[in-house]
């Protein structure tokens, strides 16, 4: 008598194994197989969030294990959102959040644009471009500040050499002027390339088809961009939008190393501010709230977008 | 026979001793910052694990994350430290929060004397509160904010000449604040053996406690004080006072006439490579660099000296650095950790403290007769330890040193507001702190 493979397998199921198995629904089967992804969501994601909400209603602060904690209500979301410093913080990250996310979708567009003509040399290019994305934020952060330096620093020499300037008559990074923009062409340089890698998905997603047949209804280069190229590679491009925008709203180590948040506050963006008021001054409850007011802000203006984008996909 | 017999029962009685030694032998971690000092402790610290037979290991992080790291590891009643040399402000909030071992008892019991150390040492790094019998740790590490200047560049005859023509006394050590920035702004911009040089590197940092450390020593002397000497946490017309104000005025005019430009975010580190590198003629900096500095080969073997925070209109003071070593309460290793600190109480110990580039805080070590010129930076060393004042050592003492951070940078460096409005501030911010912890 011979076996199949099959018949081979269920043979070796032990049968009290196989009787249990049978008796449980499908149903049952799938909760066993999710239940410790749900688990784990709950314990390292859920259960965390409620607590901090708990904790921003109280006074609680986790270098006090003796204090009595007490309950203040909606004191600490009244002073954080009536504190001038705060909006100062809010002001600084929308002008890294807009100017990042314009200047990143402009430049990756235009590469990827430019990478998708078939030319030699192509993939050499594409691996040199997307280098800075490899670098760890900390580690850019820091030889950036060295590439700012008024004696030594390249950036400064670069622009001398295109300005007249003195190299010595600017700090990128020491003036209130232009810090918040050292900072936007650092996460520029950065991170352009992956708006471009994505764009240039999109681009390469357009069938050749379209192209020709626009080719035929001798329609200008110019219009094939407008009405073929850009509406079908906007959905990737609203794409990044929300990953850069998402990430940028949370930036922390690279300006850390690149400012510290000066001079004074100018770069002093909401998550420096928090950690600051978290792991500095260790009022857990307020910046619990500050958190939870950060989640909002965030969570509610991607759900919107992801809204717009889908509206985008399905036309 | 009876020779034989005492031979017999002391050679047991050695093994035994060692048996229980190693039987009882623990790994004690030490926890410190980053530094060339910590590199000193771990080779005096290995006459230690052969006397006892316990092994160090040690957990160092670099400064500008110290206070983040470690505060984080004591807040949360972590087991990685055993032993911890915490910054001097962070006393009151290690013992008010239960995180260090009260040594009172210990050091009765052992013999360890706080008159034996250096007083400013034993208020800044072991008391809490502050004057009072009630240490919480040993004065590890004494360090005082002074500054470092390039000899050489001083002595050059062409210099000299034209800093008399101009200021109308000789280019030499400054004896007040007024000096040393008519010295800085002398030397700013100024070609030196074809170099661009500036004045001063002074302490701007933002993100941790750099500004504040430096601007302190300013204030201090311009007649800064933290509260009513007759009433405590009163704060109006001390912090902000005229003196304060025209203090943190001279900060300023010194940051922005006599410094390197793009130093708006230099602390220590950043400091010593400027004047390593030969971009500036004077440095403020800790007094523990000041071993750095002789040794190296572009600015050390006498081109460079040493001299203490020069005086202001209201008296001579220096920011006092430095820590304390300190049993951390949560550790399951307290005795082994308390014969470290037994061990490095010793004279002995502490003298080859110092030998290594450490500085000593006992009195017995510096006050040896030929302490003073055991080093040229000896004697700075000394002078400045007479002239010390210290920040707040409050439990809340991270929350008192942001808002100062944060006012003073924004005035100094961003140029935002006056120095009146930076500390009228100053003032409005600590008050709400000292209200929130329950003190007014």
């Amino acid at each position: 008598m011979t076996y199949s493979p099959i018949d081979r397998a269920a043979t070796k199921t032990p049968q009290g194994v196989a009787r249990r198995i049978r008796g449980l629904s499908d149903r049952t089967i799938a909760w066993i197989f999710v239940s410790p992804t749900i688990f784990l969501l709950l314990a390292v994601n859920i259960f965390p969030l409620i607590w901090t909400i708990r904790l921003s209603f109280t006074d609680y602060r986790v270098n006090r294990p003796n204090n009595e904690v007490s309950w203040v209500g909606l004191q600490n979301y009244q002073r954080i959102l009536s504190d001038p410093d705060i909006w100062n913080t809010m002001q600084a990250t929308a002008h890294f959040l807009i100017w990042t996310i314009i200047l990143q979708v402009l430049i990756g567009f235009t590469l990827a644009y430019l990478i998708n003509m078939k030319f030699k040399g192509n993939d050499l290019w594409t691996t040199i471009i997307v280098f800075p994305m490899m670098l760890s934020p900390a580690v850019v952060g820091n030889f950036w500040t060295f590439l700012y330096q008024p004696q030594i620093g390249l950036f400064n020499y670069v622009v001398a050499f295109f300005t007249g300037a003195d190299p010595a008559s600017f700090s990128m990074i020491g003036d209130v002027n232009l810090a918040p923009w050292a900072i936007v062409i650092v996460d520029t340089w950065m991170w352009t390339p992956f708006v471009m890698l994505i764009c240039l998905a999109g681009l390469r997603s357009i069938p050749d088809s379209i192209y020709e047949a626009a080719e035929c209804d001798r329609a200008s280069k110019w219009r094939q961009f407008w009405t073929i190229t850009v509406p079908m590679a906007l959905p990737f491009l609203m794409l990044a939008v929300l990953f850069r925008g998402i990430e940028n709203f949370k930036m922390f180590d690279l300006v850390v190393q690149l400012t510290g948040g000066g001079p004074g506050n100018t770069t002093t963006l909401t998550s420096i501010d928090l950690k600051r008021e978290a792991f500095e001054r260790w009022r857990t409850g307020y910046s619990s709230a500050y958190a939870v007011i950060l989640f909002v802000t965030v969570f509610g203006l991607a759900s919107i977008y992801v809204k717009a984008l889908n509206k985008v996909k399905q036309r | 026979m009876k020779r034989g017999f005492m031979t017999t029962t002391a050679a047991s009685a050695l093994a035994a001793a060692s048996l229980a030694s190693a039987a009882n032998a623990e790994e004690l971690t030490l926890c410190w910052a980053a530094w060339d000092p910590a590199n000193a402790l771990v080779e005096l610290s290995k006459d230690f694990e052969e006397q006892s037979g316990h092994t160090m290991r040690f957990e160092f992080v670099p400064w500008t994350s110290f206070a983040d790291r470690m505060l984080n590891e004591l807040n949360s009643g972590g087991q990685l430290c055993d032993l911890m040399i915490g910054d001097s402000q962070w006393i009151g909030g290690g013992a008010e929060n239960g995180h260090y071992v009260k040594l009172n008892d210990f050091f009765d019991a052992n013999g360890i004397s706080m008159d034996d150390f250096i007083p400013a040492t034993v208020t800044g790094y072991s008391e809490w509160p502050k004057n009072t019998p009630n240490y919480w740790a040993l004065p590890a590490f004494g360090d005082v904010v002074g500054w470092t200047y390039r000899k050489d560049w001083f002595e050059r005859p062409e210099l000299q000449a034209e800093f008399m023509e101009t200021y109308g006394r000789a280019l030499d050590v400054p004896a007040t604040l007024e000096e040393l920035k008519d010295i800085a702004q002398f030397f700013q911009g100024r070609d030196i053996d074809g170099t661009t040089v500036y004045g001063a590197a002074i302490y701007t940092e933002r993100g941790s406690e750099g500004i504040t450390m430096g601007v302190t020593n300013a204030l201090y002397n311009y007649g800064f004080l933290y509260e009513n000497p007759d009433q405590p946490y009163d704060l109006e017309g001390f912090v902000n006072s005229a003196g304060a104000v025209a203090g943190l005025e001279f900060y300023k005019e010194l940051y922005d006439t006599a410094t390197a430009p793009g130093s708006s975010n230099w602390y220590m580190g950043e400091n010593i490579d400027a004047f390593r590198s030969g971009q500036v003629a004077m440095q403020m900096n800790f007094a523990f660099i000041w071993p750095g500095v002789e040794a190296d080969e572009n600015v050390g073997g006498g081109r460079s000296g040493y001299f203490p925070n020069p005086a202001g209109p209201a008296g001579q003071f220096a920011q006092l650095g430095g820590q304390g070593i300190s049993v951390v309460a949560y550790s399951d290793k307290q005795d082994a950790a308390l014969e470290y600190i037994q061990w490095f109480a010793q004279p002995q110990v502490q003298a080859q403290w110092w030998e290594l580039g450490g500085y000593s805080a006992l009195r017995a070590v510096v006050e040896d007769p030929g302490f003073a010129t055991s080093q040229p930076y000896a004697q700075t060393f000394l002078d400045s330890m007479a002239i010390v004042k210290d920040f707040w050592a409050e439990p809340a003492y991270a929350d008192l040193l942001l808002a100062m951070q944060n006012r003073v940078h924004n005035y100094v460096v961003a140029g935002q507001g006056t120095a009146q409005e930076a500390l009228d501030g100053l003032v409005a911010d600590w008050t709400e702190i000292f209200e929130d912890e329950g003190k007014i």
